[in-house]
């Protein structure tokens, strides 16, 4: 594991950083409204839509989105694929990230959140029928093996630091540490294919209210299939993102390899989704389904695209890779989106629209997200570094001040 | 790639798959049945001239009140963290009229128990699905999984709870009945044991074939139900808002498939045996300064 990782360094606050910052306390602003005035004051669920955005955004995207880590592990532990390595520990980062997000807005989300504590606790309650349960214990056990996995970063951080105290606890933990690695990655490689799949298989449970497009005993797998496209997915938007706005050297033609892997279980994706609406004579509703099947249209779109794209293109540059991942991304959000909410129509005559106050808290949970993953790099050994890296260092440093955030870039606007 | 290496790979395939759902040899779980004690009500949509003295009777029963607004009382036109039970109107487009009655049907195989992740709601003594606010995290999963859209939330508070009517078991403990069955003034809702409401429901269809639809709804919806309708001729259930939800509950497919891949928790231990071998294996021949594999 000899990949050399440093720290970019350079300065924390930055104006994107104060950006970032400012929208997240918008959002625990909003969110201790929530918390005196109840669900209904800020959010548009209700009794028709008792799950809304920060079910389908926070917790089921988001997790599958932070799924790089679990999706490069299967590559580099189980298909033995080391040339992956360098990619591993900012995907585990952001994995590491988008799952304590999620694991956050579930406590956000439940009505009686104080009552949390007793889901991995009184183990004689627990109802071995309820998928949630699984999902939740997984959930929570996996954020741990995420942060474990992710310590030896902030261990080789400690030891580089001027405490001698830091740096002595550090050295007596790493090798341990090393040692138990390899029950910590199965441990990682199994927790996320558990729950992964069994997030698909919620919705199973709403039976008729999830349109039979949409509606299948292979939610689980399509799920699980899914996940692990966007996990590739991401990694090649952050590898590419990073490596642009740090002044990084590119990875791309690990990002090309990466590609050759996505395509077939895209692939395999697709040959499930079609064959089971085939199997059950359900095909004909592609067409027939008005909105949804437009809706359904433009998923597999977003699905069939990359495919093409990745075979068709023999040295994709990084700006089209950067557009594949995007695509796949999107379609495993919108087909997650489509299952938990646009799909889902308990009854006529109720619809749902996420309000601001529940955007603006997503949003501003997003950004505090960001926030945390541009002060890790800089101050942990997580991303690449080569001997070049030294001198691109300050120009990096200027590049990340300049960082154009969407709500607010001026760039958007001429 | 080795012969050992492969097969190794194939079985971490096969219990992966296994995990994530591939529905193995599938025996369908048998369907539940009602406890020999279940009790329930019997609504007879002919019978129920409108008048909601059911609704006021269960909001006196629960300790509810009714929504106000502007100073005005209304009636709540569903389900909600005010009203466990709603009187509703229903006209078709031939002009054919009727009254639907709705609360909790006290599903046999209930969906909102089998999602419950501490088992705050339950099937209690005599079928009754009742529930624990001890126990409930708020998920609302009860919510997006009952296939009749009962259990309702209280949005509007900070320490809200599920609201959905329990058979006013405090009620049945007193020796009392239902209030709602206790004050409909033609016995339109009527309280019973399961048995008896189910034999007097086909009496009903037997004698007056004409006067109804020839179906006792729950009988088999959905897994079977301790609440029995009874519709007039010309007005399908479904438009009364009881789905079409055939004869197998919500529950018994996703809980057969659950239950199959986390028999004894088998597939996840083998899972993570297996991956660790890989792992180990692999880690041993890069140590060895081994090859990595083709790609
Ligand atoms: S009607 Fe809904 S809330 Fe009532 S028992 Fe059935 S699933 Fe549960
Ligand atoms: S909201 Fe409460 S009662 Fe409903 S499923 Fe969740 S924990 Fe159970
Ligand atoms: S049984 Fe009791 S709680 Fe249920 S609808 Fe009737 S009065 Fe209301």
């Amino acid at each position: 594991m000899s990949h050399a990782t440093a720290p970019v360094g350079g300065r924390i606050l930055t104006k994107p950083m104060l950006v970032l910052l400012g929208l997240f306390g918008l959002a625990a602003a909003l969110l201790l409204w929530r918390f005196i005035q109840g669900l209904g004051a800020v959010t548009a669920m209700s009794d028709r839509y008792p799950w809304g955005l920060w079910i389908a955004y926070d917790v089921v995207t988001g997790t599958a989105l932070a799924c790089g880590g679990y999706a490069l592990a299967i590559l580099i532990y189980i298909l033995n694929k080391g040339r992956f390595h360098p990619l591993i520990r900012s995907a585990i980062l952001t994995s590491a990230l988008g799952y304590t997000l999620g694991g956050f807005s579930v406590i956000v989300d439940l009505g009686r959140f104080w009552n949390v504590w007793k889901v991995p606790t009184l183990f004689w309650k627990w109802n071995f029928s309820s998928i949630l349960l699984e999902v939740a214990l997984c959930i929570m056990a996996y954020m741990f093996v995420l942060w474990i996995e992710l310590a030896p970063a902030f261990l080789e951080g400690a030891k580089a630091a001027g405490n001698p105290k830091l740096r002595r606890l550090a050295e007596k933990t790493l090798g341990p540490l090393e040692k138990a690695m390899p029950f910590i990655v199965a441990l990682g490689l199994l927790l996320p294919t558990m729950h992964q799949s069994s997030l698909g298989s919620l919705m199973m449970l709403a039976g008729q209210k999830v349109h039979p497009l949409w509606q299948t005993p292979l939610l689980p797998l399509l799920f699980l299939i899914s996940c692990i496209c966007m996990g590739y997915g991401v990694v090649v938007l952050e590898s590419a993102l990073s490596s642009t706005y740090f002044g990084l050297p590119r990875e791309t033609p690990l990002l090309r390899r990466l590609g050759r892997v996505v395509a077939p279980l895209l692939g395999l994706y697709l040959v499930l989704r079609l064959g089971d609406l085939a199997i059950h004579g359900k095909l004909g509703l592609i067409f027939t389904s008005g909105f949804f099947s437009v809706l359904f249209l433009a998923e597999m779109a977003l699905f069939v695209t990359p495919i093409v794209m990745f075979y068709t293109e023999a040295k994709p540059k990084l700006g089209q890779l950067f557009r594949g991942a995007m695509m796949i991304v999107l379609a495993g959000a919108l087909y997650r989106f489509s299952t938990f909410l646009v799909a889902f129509r308990p009854s006529k005559g109720w619809v749902y629209f996420p309000s601001v106050g529940e955007t603006l808290i997503t949003v501003g949970l997003i950004a505090g997200e960001i926030a945390a993953y541009i002060f890790v790099v800089k101050k942990f050994p997580i991303l690449q570094s080569r001997p070049r890296r030294a001198t691109v260092r300050r120009l990096g440093a200027d590049v990340i001040d300049r960082l154009p955030i969407p709500s607010t870039a001026p760039a958007s606007g001429d | 790639m080795s012969l050992s290496r492969r097969s190794l790979l194939k079985g971490l395939a096969t219990a992966g798959a296994g995990i994530a759902g591939l529905p193995a040899a599938g025996q369908a779980k048998e369907l539940k049945r009602r406890p020999d004690d279940a009790v329930g009500l019997l609504y007879d949509a002919t019978k129920c001239i409108g008048c909601k003295a059911c609704m006021t009777a269960c909001r006196e029963a629960n300790g509810l009140t009714a929504a106000e607004r502007d100073g005005k009382w209304y009636d709540p036109q569903s389900l909600s963290g005010n009203a466990k039970n709603v009187i509703s109107f229903y006209r078709g487009p031939k002009g054919e009229e009727s009254f639907m009655k709705m609360q909790c049907m006290h599903c046999v195989d209930p969906a909102c128990v089998s999602v419950c992740m501490l088992g705050a709601l339950k099937k209690g003594d005599k079928g009754i699905v009742t529930y624990d606010a001890d126990a409930c995290v708020g998920c609302r999963y009860c919510q997006v999984a009952c296939p009749f859209n009962v259990p309702a939330f209280e949005w509007g508070k900070a320490t809200p709870k599920i609201v959905k009517c329990e058979l006013c078991r405090d009620r049945l403990a007193q020796g009392k009945i239902p209030a709602c069955a206790e004050v409909c003034p033609r016995h339109a809702v009527i309280f019973g044991s399961y048995t008896e409401l189910l034999e007097e429901a086909h009496r009903r269809l037997a004698t007056e074939p004409k006067r109804y639809v020839p179906k006792v709804y729950g009988e088999k919806d959905g897994g079977g139900t301790q609440v029995l309708y009874l519709t007039a001729a010309g007005i399908p259930f479904e438009k009364l808002g009881l789905p079409a939800l055939g004869e197998k509950s919500v529950p018994s497919l996703p809980e057969t498939i659950q239950h199959t891949i986390y028999k004894g928790f088998l597939a996840p231990v083998v899972l993570y045996g297996a991956l660790g071998a890989v792992i180990f294996r692999n880690r041993r021949k890069s140590a060895a300064g081994g090859e990595e594999g083709d790609a």
